[in-house]
Formats: C-alpha cells, structure tokens, sequence
C-alpha cells in the first residue's frame, strides 16, 4: 500500500521535540570557538544626514575589538534595486533601523554597553513617511531618481482608458489599503562566520536559500562561489523574508576577514521589527464595472507599492498586476503600479508576496459589486468564475492558468459552512437589534506557485547498505519537506522510511539549487527528486537484469519488500537494494537531476470566514474560518494541512490585527513584540478543512505549492466578513486591519452619513 | 538585550532590604517579581545602578484575615491570588483581576506589590485595589506607614514612595459578598488593558482613563442617588483625562469607558 | 556574583555577571540551547521553562534570582528514550513546523496540565496566550495539548 496520501509523523520533530533544533544561535562549532560577536548601530531618525561619528568612546569600551563604518567598507556597491542601498549608511540615512555602524566586542553581554557609546551626530531631514507623501513628492528620498517613483509599469499613472467604463450600469470603485506588516519569523535573523586559514569561507545564515546566498556573498567579497560554503542549520520561519543572504550577512562575513577571527551574529526582536525587510505595503484602487445581472465587463486595478528606503522587490506589484483577475473571466483587465521610496524599511517577500494583495483588491471589490447590485457575494463569483471547460486559461495580464475547479470549491466551502442557515441568523440578528451583529466574508483565489520559472536541483543515492540518501536543493525551514520526500522515495524505490535520509540547506553538499520560496518546494524540489529515482529505477533494473540473467524488460521492482523480481515469478530470484548496489559498485546507483518546469502552477481555493462584531465596542471576534485549499494530490496531509493552518493564522492576523506603523515623522510606533500585534491563540478559532484535489500536468507529481495559498485566500475573506457584519449599519468599507477602533470610526461615520 | 551593568543585592530581611535601599538612595530599585522592571532595563528604559532582590522574603508571600481586613503580602504572586480561597470569599474582585494580568508565565512571577509600586495607569490590579479602598502599607528607616490607595497613584509611574521605603503589604477590607464586575478591553488577551472597568459594589474605577487609576466619581454619585445603572454608567467617562495613541483615541476611551462600565455594573448588580 | 541552579537535576554552578539573565545561563553555563530567544519584552514565550515546577519566561528573570532554585528545560523533561506525553502528542498531532516556538510552548503546556489536567480548547488557547507561534496558527498546538491531557481530540 502506498504510504504517499497517509498521514505520516514527521521524521524533524525527534530532535525538535526532546533537545530543540540547531539554529545559527545554538551553532556549537569548532570553527567558531573565540568567534567575536557582532552588534550593527542603526538609526533612530527617518531621514538625517550624518554630520558626524565619534567611535572612540566605543573603543575604548571593555572588550570591543572594532567598530566599522561606511568609510571602512570595502564591497562594491550591492547588486539590487535602482538605488542601491549602502552596506553601512554614507552620509544619509534614511530609515530608522538602517545599518550606520558594525561593533565587534569579545562577548556578547558586551555588545549592547558599546553600541550605545558610538556617538552619531545627525541633521534631521524631513520624513517621507507614507505613500501620499512619496506621492507629493515635495521631499525627495533619492536625487538620483527622479521624484520618489522608483518603477512605474503598465498603464500606471496616467494611461488608464477614460472610457473603459462607458456602457456599464454599475461601477464600483475603492482605494483599499494592504498595510506593511512585519514578517517577524520566531527566529529573527542569525548568521555566523569563519575564514580557513588558505582563505575559504563558512557562514552558517539563517537562511531560504544558501546557493543564492552563496552566490551574493562570493560576488561582493570578490572570491569564488567555490571558496564560499553557506550552512542554513534548522531555521526558525523565514515567511519570504530570510531569501538569500540580506546585507547584514554579507557585511557579517566581511567583517570576519577584516577582524581576522570568526564572528557571531543574532538580531534582538526590536531589532529585527524595523531592520528586517517588511511585506505587503501597498494601497490599491480597484474599480469594476459590470451589469446589474452580476456580470463584470471592466476591472481596473491601479497598484501603488511602497518599496520603503531603498527598492529591493519591485516584482511585488508586477506579480500583483498579473494576478489581478483572479479567478473570474473578465473580458477586460487593466492594470498599472507604481514603486515609490519612503522613509522606511525596505519592503520585500513576504508570504504571498504580491498575489495577496491582488486578491485583496479584487475580492473585497467584488463584495463592492455585490453590495452595489443588491446581489448576494457568493451569486456574485458564480456568475463570473472561469469554467473548468476553458483550462488552459490565459487571462487577460498574461497569465496562463493550469487547472482549477473555482465554483465548485466555493460550493463545497459553502456546504461545509451551512451557508445558507448563517444567512438567515444573520437576518434574525439584524431584525432583533443584537448588539452583536454576524458577518460572512467570501474570498475566491487563485495564486501563482513555482512563479520564478527557475528549476530545482534532485539528487539520489543508494548505498551499499541499501540505505538511500536524498539531496535537494530546496530549502525546508518547518514545512515538513524532509518527510514529504522519503515519503516519496519511499514509495517509488520500496525503501521504508527509515532507511532515507534527506539532506539540504549545506552548499557543499548540495552544489546547486535555488531553495524555498513561492511555494516552489514540493512541486519542483519534489519532482526533481522523483526524476534522479526515476533514472535509478532504470538503471537498477538493467543491473537487476544482470544479475537474474533476464531481460531488463523483464525485470520488476517488488515495491512492498524492495527487492528486484523476474516479472510474473514471485518464487523466482530477487535481489535487494544492497546487493544491487554492491554489484553495481561506486556511485553507480545515483543519479543527479535539475527539474524545471518552465511554467507555474496555479493553486486556488475558496475561504469563508464567520465573525462577530461588538458593535458597541468595535471588537471583532473570528468565530469560524472553513478553507478549501487546492493545491493537487496531497502527499502527506499532516504537513499540507499544517501549511494551510499557519497560512490562515497569518492572514486572519493581517485582517484583525497586524500593521507596521509610523507617525508623520517616520518613527516606528509598533517596534517591540509588546507594541506588533503578533496574533495569539486566544484571537484564532479552530480552523474548518474542505478537501479537494485537481492535479496539475505541469510536473510528474501532479502538485501544485501550498505555503503560501491559505494566507492568500483568508485575509479577505475575514477582512470581508467584518465589513458584511456592519453593512446593515451602512459601513461600506473599512481598512485592514480591522482594530476595534476602526470598526468603531467606521460605525460613527456611518451614523453621521445616513 | 540585555541590561545595563548594575550590582545585584539580595535582602534577607524587610530591615535589610530597607538599610540596602537607603544605603543606595535614588540609585537602588527593588526587584520582587521583575516583570515590570527587568523588561525596561532590557530595552535600556531604566537603568538602576543597584537592584535589591526581596524575592526571598517569603513572609510577604501570603494573604491573610486580620479583623475586618484581608491583608496581601506584597510579594504574593498574580497566580497565589488567583487561586488564594480567602481572596476569592473576601476579596473576589482582586482574586479574579490577579487571574487576567499578562499570562500564565508572568502571574507565576509577576508581585501585586510589583505592579502597584509601578504605578502603570494601565495596570490592572491598580485600579482594583483602588475600587476595593484599599491602603498600602509601607516600611521605611521610620517604620511603618500607611498609605490610602485613593492617595498612592500620584502620576505615571509616580508614587509618594521614597527611596528607602518598601511596601511589604495591601489591606483591603472584607466585604464578602458584594458583587463584582471587571471589564477590561484589549485587542488581544496578551496586550494592557486600551481601558478597563473594576467594579465592587458601587465603587467603579477605571484603567487607563488618566495617568493613574481613578475613580468615577460621577458614577458612583449617581449611583448612590439612585440612578440606573445605565444612566450612571453613561457618567463614567466625566472628569477623566484620557491619553490619545494611534489604537486609541481619546474619545474612543472615553466611549469604551461608558460602554464597559454599564456592563461591570450588570454584572456585579446581576 | 556566583550562581548555583539545579538544572534538570544536575547542579550547575558558575560565576557570572550580575546582569545575566536566567535564559542565558542555560543556554551558556548550562549548554543547553533547546530553550531559545525570541523577543526582549517577556512577549512570546519561546524561553519558557519551569523554575520550581512553574513556568516562567526565563528571559525576564536574573539567574541571581534562581539562585539555589531548580529549573527544568525541554532538555529535561522526558527520560531515556522515552518522550514526555506533552512531546509525543507535538509530534503526533504536527503541533511544530520550524521548531522555535517549541520547547518554550511544549514547557508551557506542561505548566497549563498541572494546574487543569483536563483543558477544554478554549481553556488550552488561554492557558498559551503568553506563547507565539508564527507557523502552526495554533490549530494543532491546541490539539497537541488536548490530547496529552488524554482527552479524545475533536478536531
């Protein structure tokens, strides 16, 4: 019997369970024994000119062995974005948390006495501290840019069609605000350094992705990726924002050979709430014209991305553009973004990176549409979901979607939810005055998997014993990948479980590889090493042949006792792995893969979210979330659920709760975990799971990614859910996130208007 | 983050820890539970020179009846009260308060006396104590003292405590049987009180209406003249001085203070 | 100043600096590393460990002040080859996915089935609001600890 599609424990939790994982912190090395640790002094203004660094007070401080600063560093300038941002800041800074100073001390209890004695002299400069203000323009961040728009793409600002609504009966418009949340992994970020004395490098980095990583650091420390090893140990949630090797780990390393001995560094949690990149950070207007039956005929979405100081991810909006029609088949689709700089952090990945806020924008539009037609959110999508019939679906912004089963993932949503008695609750509710009114909130999704178009690295190996070691170049950081793969291998090869072993996340080991990011992992890491077994598979059974004096055509793999049969005589000859592997002598039972796709794959689903409104408080309350999340054949449904609970969390944390804010003068106001309203047990429900599986035909394993899905589909089905329990009341829309004092304002204003 | 440098004394007695504090003066901070004081000093807020650990006075860690009075000990835990059966016959109010300050983790640490020493107008047990008239008692190099809650909460984080004066116990008069209600409005269960309500009898006062806990006057006035409780709880917010935050505006306290101290009322009437 | 803590049975004596917080006596003094930082405002828990039986957040307590008292880490709470039913039912119930929140969430359970050895849900979600988990949305944790307490998990 096939253990893939069964729930099977995962093989990482033994040691997470009884010692805790090895993260970069916990990194006992021989290599990074007498390692110095490392502190970064970073600004406490938006936007100053540095007038002066005094450094000596730190140096003369107990223990410290150096304090960098920009006039130190000796790397070119850092490969990304249009306005490069300086490794430690050079005569500006231009958000609070930017780099300015690197301090080296003997111990660690000595970092902090000595960061506080670097003395920076700054001249404030005014704050660009939201999009409107990037968007008057009357402080430039940048003078080598012209404005603060970074990028502008596709019709944006100014080339939208007047027209494109003339002849609708209806059009809706609104300018909806995704707020900048902070990613804020449990582990913020770590990364440790030592130099062999011939010159090669070790970083251990808490990291997504260590081959680009390794590829970052060998380009700015001018040596040779073969001279760099990036370790990524157990890594402590990296949510988009730990890809690659960010500038204080390149920095980090720099610093090592600079100092001549290894060094450690670990970011403090308010540390890592403004310095490390943030996500989301748009604000979008959608407008959709259509006929009073339902149907939509025009959808524009105008993006506007705040890429915070420095650009490092102006793909977000694109990727926000393309995926604006989401699962409808709007005849027309027009679409524009802007990339502005502000004085903040820097925006980049975070989960969903540019497909949540399309989704946002279009379904909280289309509960718009609903409200405005007098028609029912659900009737709504039905009218204008692509039919199964028309996959492959090409949209109107260029997408090519795969496959997909869009009405009835929202019906069995609906079923599962007891929709139609929810409704009528709500009207008993609304009829008796209850103070605490009911709202149901819809969200259809399609998002983007493997979106990069890049490839994966596979590699198997079976050993003498029999035992198979698996390699690739994903890099799992709490997604159960490791599992999901002996899973795999040991359904393919007839090897149990225990006798595979995954190994990743090592550059020495695993060479090449892109790693894990746009739930690419199982779908391109997964196939690429069911295609090294493949080629194993065909190659053991020509040995296998040998060995048996028969044909290679004639040769079988007896799956339940991983042995090698003549096909048809189950009393004949068979012949394990171990001999096999012992006939076929060195390496010859390996085989190593790149898989590439070429072409994404397109996960949906359908999310209906049950509230409750306080409405004399403003309180909202999530009762219940029923979530269906299709992303193919599951493989272990333990760790594929697992990913759609963490994905629900974190997006009904960015409806309810969560927001990275700034006042007018660009200070940061949520900057401590006491301040970010990270979401809690208390503040989610038990989470309702609807099953359904359409495969894809875009790789060997039928998946589609699902890291990222739950996250994208329930952030507006809750944020629509708030809105629908106070519509009676005349709240047509309110911003994420839906804080009782918003919902508050909203009922207020709602009452002054009528 | 770890705290600036400072020396470590540990108080073997309540004359020591006295001695220790006017030895040190303005440059010493007790430290009981920690809770209120160790996270400033780890984000560099605070930075004593000197700490005087009482946590051994295990003597301060009981509640006891004394005549018509239940007497806390300083030192007694948010968890002790929770779970104290005394404090829950005589004193329901401040047993259930102690049992919604923070988490698990910090009520197993965390001091009433600790927190009422910190005189955050957002603390919880502040404006109990207050609601249930109660009086701290203080030992200083001139003895003992005793100081009415209604008088205690100066300002912000300010206290008529001086230096070298510890506060060893809460006395608060039995009054079993009165009815009670406790509101207290957060975004999350983690995060202070936005505005709070603690209710004991007629005695209503309120979290995080003004910098320190504070009575609504006007409530409980109408309440002795025989208002509804709906009437005297739209009185609630009248007098008061709420702060303006970006998750709370200061008319939005002032709307919350109202709402949630009709529904403390209902309960503790109910 | 010297400090004398009872880790996990064993007696762990070491001189330190006054300022050093219990967190980093175990994971320095002690070695042992399970118990990690998360935050530095007493927010999310992942350093949970039980001094004398309790669990506190040992990153807002001075090692001074567990001076001649008894801590117990994730380290110490199961036997030789023999997981504790707090760690069995985080496994069985996939209540982990990147593992730092972990032993913190795992000690904090423990404390929660001492004082209510049979949780409802809603008690368990309450018991844990002082632990943050970035990865699970908390489903499975709940589930974890409802089934240690060996109550039939519903969902």
């Amino acid at each position: 019997m096939s253990i893939v599609g069964t729930r099977v424990v995962r093989v990482e939790d033994g040691t997470l369970i009884t010692a805790g994982g090895t993260y970069v912190e916990d990194l006992r090395e021989e290599a990074l024994a007498g390692a110095a640790h490392a502190v970064f002094v970073r600004s406490p203004l938006a936007h100053a000119r540095i007038t002066g660094i005094d450094t000596s007070a730190a140096l003369a401080a107990p223990g410290v062995l150096a304090v960098f600063t920009a006039s130190d560093v000796d790397l070119p300038a850092q490969p990304a974005g249009p306005v490069p941002q300086p490794w430690l800041a050079d005569g500006v800074v231009r958000y609070v948390g930017e780099p300015v100073a690197l301090v080296l001390t003997e111990r660690r209890y000595q970092l902090a006495d000595a960061a506080e004695l670097v003395d920076v002299d700054y001249d404030p400069l005014p704050a660009v501290a939201s999009i409107e203000a990037a968007l008057a323009g009357e402080t430039v961040v940048h003078a080598e840019l012209d404005g603060n728009v970074a990028q502008a793409n596709g019709l944006a600002p100014d080339g939208f069609d007047d027209n494109a609504f003339d002849g609708c009966e209806v059009v809706v418009e609104q300018t909806i605000v995704n707020q900048r949340v902070a990613p804020a992994p449990l582990e913020a970020r770590g990364s440790a350094c030592a130099w062999t004395a011939e010159g090669r490098l070790t970083c251990w980095l808490s990291t997504q992705n260590p081959q680009i990583a390794r590829m970052s650091v060998a380009a700015a420390l001018g040596i040779g990726e073969d001279e760099v090893r990036i370790v990524a140990p157990d890594v402590g949630g990296g949510f988009g924002a730990k890809i690659g090797a960010d500038p204080e780990a390149v920095l980090l390393a720099w610093a090592s050979r600079a100092a001549g001995r290894p060094v450690r560094w670990a970011e403090t949690r308010s540390e890592n709430l403004t310095a490390m990149t943030h996500g989301r950070a748009q604000r979008n207007t959608v407008t959709i014209g259509g006929r009073r039956d339902g149907t939509v005929e025009v959808v524009r979405l105008d993006v506007v991305q705040d890429a915070g100081a420095y650009p490092r991810a102006l793909f977000l909006p694109t990727l926000t553009e393309l995926m604006a029609p989401g699962v409808y088949r709007f005849p027309r689709v027009e679409t524009g973004s802007r990339g502005v700089v502000t004085t903040t952090t820097p925006v980049a990945a975070y989960r969903g990176a540019g497909r949540p806020e399309a989704t946002a924008a279009i379904e909280r539009g289309m509960d718009l549409f609903a409200a405005e037609i007098g028609m029912d959110p659900a009737e709504v999508r039905r009218v204008n979901f692509i039919r199964p019939d028309q996959f492959p679906y090409r949209t109107p912004t260029g997408a090519t979607y795969d496959s997909g089963e869009y009405a009835a993932a929202l019906d069995k949503v609906l079923a599962a939810a007891g929709y139609d008695e929810l409704r009528a609750e709500q009207a008993a509710r609304r009829s008796a005055g209850e103070v605490i009114a009911l709202g149901l909130g819809i969200a259809a999704y399609v998002e983007i998997t493997g979106g990069d178009a890049g490839g994966e690295s596979g590699r198997i190996d079976i050993h003498r014993d029999g035992s198979v070691t698996a390699y690739t170049g994903s890099s799992p950081h709490g997604q159960g990948l490791a599992t999901s793969l002996a899973m795999l291998l040991s359904d393919q090869l007839g090897v149990p479980m225990d006798r595979i072993t995954v190994r990743h996340g090592d550059t020495d080991e695993v060479p090449r590889g892109i790693g894990t990011f746009g739930s690419r992992s199982l779908q391109l890491g997964g196939s690429a090493v069911r295609q090294a077994a493949d080629e194993v598979l065909a190659r053991a059974a020509g040995l296998a042949a040998e060995l048996v004096e028969a044909a290679p055509d004639d040769i079988e793999l007896d799956r339940e006792n991983g042995q090698w049969r003549v096909r048809g005589a189950p009393a004949g000859p068979a012949i394990t792995w171990a001999r096999l592997a012992e006939h076929a002598g060195d390496d010859a039972l390996s085989a190593g893969v790149w898989f590439s796709e070429g072409t994404p794959t397109f996960p949906f689903g359908a999310h209906l979210a049950v509230v409750e409104v306080d409405t004399q408080t403003g309180k909202v309350e999530l009762r219940r979330l029923v979530a269906l999340d299709d992303a193919g054949p599951v493989v272990n449904p333990l760790a594929f659920e697992g990913q759609r609970h963490g994905g629900l969390g974190q997006g009904s944390a960015q409806a309810l709760l969560e927001v990275m804010s700034y006042d007018e003068d660009g200070n940061p106001t949520t900057a401590t975990l006491a301040d970010y309203s990270f979401i809690s047990a208390t503040e989610l429900p038990d989470f309702e799971l609807v099953d359904m599986e359409t495969p894809t035909t875009r790789n060997p394993l039928g998946v589609k990614g699902i890291g990222e899905a739950a996250t994208i589909g329930s952030t507006p089905a809750v944020h629509n859910a708030v809105v629908d329990a106070l519509s009676h009341l005349g709240v047509r829309h309110l911003d994420m996130p839906t804080t009782p004092l918003r919902v508050w304002q909203a009922l207020a204003r709602a009452r002054k208007e009528s | 983050m770890i705290p600036a440098r400072f020396t470590y004394l540990r108080a073997a007695s309540v004359d020591e820890a006295v001695a220790m504090l006017g030895q040190y003066g303005d440059e010493a901070k007790v430290l009981a539970g920690g809770h209120s004081l160790l996270p400033l000093m780890k984000l560099r807020l605070a930075a004593p020179g000197v700490l005087v650990d009482i946590t051994p006075l295990d003597g301060l860690r009981q509640v006891r009846q004394e005549g018509g009075d239940i007497v806390i000990g300083a030192l007694s835990r948010f968890h002790d009260l929770h779970g104290d059966p005394v404090l829950a016959e005589h004193a329901p109010l401040l047993a259930h308060v102690a049992g919604e300050v923070g988490d698990q983790q910090v009520r197993h640490r965390g001091t009433i006396g600790g927190s009422l020493v910190h005189a955050d107008p957002a603390a919880d047990l502040s404006a109990a104590v207050l609601a249930c008239d109660g009086a701290l008692v203080v030992s200083g190099p001139q003895g003992r003292r005793e100081i009415p809650a209604a008088e205690f909460f100066l300002g912000p984080f300010t206290t008529p405590l001086e230096p070298d004066e510890l506060l060893t116990e809460i006395r608060v008069p039995a009054r079993a049987g009165t009815g009670w209600g406790f509101e207290k409005f957060r975004r999350r269960a983690i995060d202070w009180a936005i505005v709070g309500v603690a209710v004991t009898g007629t005695s209503v006062s309120l979290i995080n209406m003004a910098g320190t806990p504070v009575r609504a006057t006007a409530t409980e006035r109408a309440l002795a003249e025989g208002a509804s409780l709906a009437d005297a709880a739209a009185l609630a917010a009248e007098g008061t001085s709420p702060v303006e935050e970006p998750h709370a505006s200061t008319e939005y306290r002032r709307h919350l203070a109202r709402v949630l101290t009709a529904r403390a009322l209902e309960r503790a009437a109910g | 100043m010297k400090v004398t803590i009872e880790v996990n049975g064993s007696e762990v004596s070491d001189e330190v600096e006054d300022r050093t917080l219990l967190v980093h006596f175990i994971r320095d003094n002690a070695g042992l590393t399970a118990t990690n930082v998360g935050c530095d405002t007493t927010s999310c828990g992942a350093c949970t460990v039980l001094l004398d039986g309790e669990s506190v957040k040992s990153c807002t307590i001075l090692a001074a002040q567990a001076d001649g008292h008894a801590v117990t880490t994730l380290e110490g709470l199961s036997g030789e080859g023999e997981l504790h039913p707090v760690q069995r039912a985080f496994r069985d119930q996939h209540g982990l996915q990147c593992g730092f929140c972990t032993p913190g969430m795992i000690m904090a359970s423990v404390s929660l089935l001492a004082h209510n050895p049979k949780p409802t849900r809603e008690e368990v979600r309450h018991g844990l609001e002082g632990n943050l988990c970035r990865c699970t949305g908390y489903h499975n944790i709940v589930n974890a600890v409802v089934d240690a307490s060996g109550q039939e998990v519903g969902r």
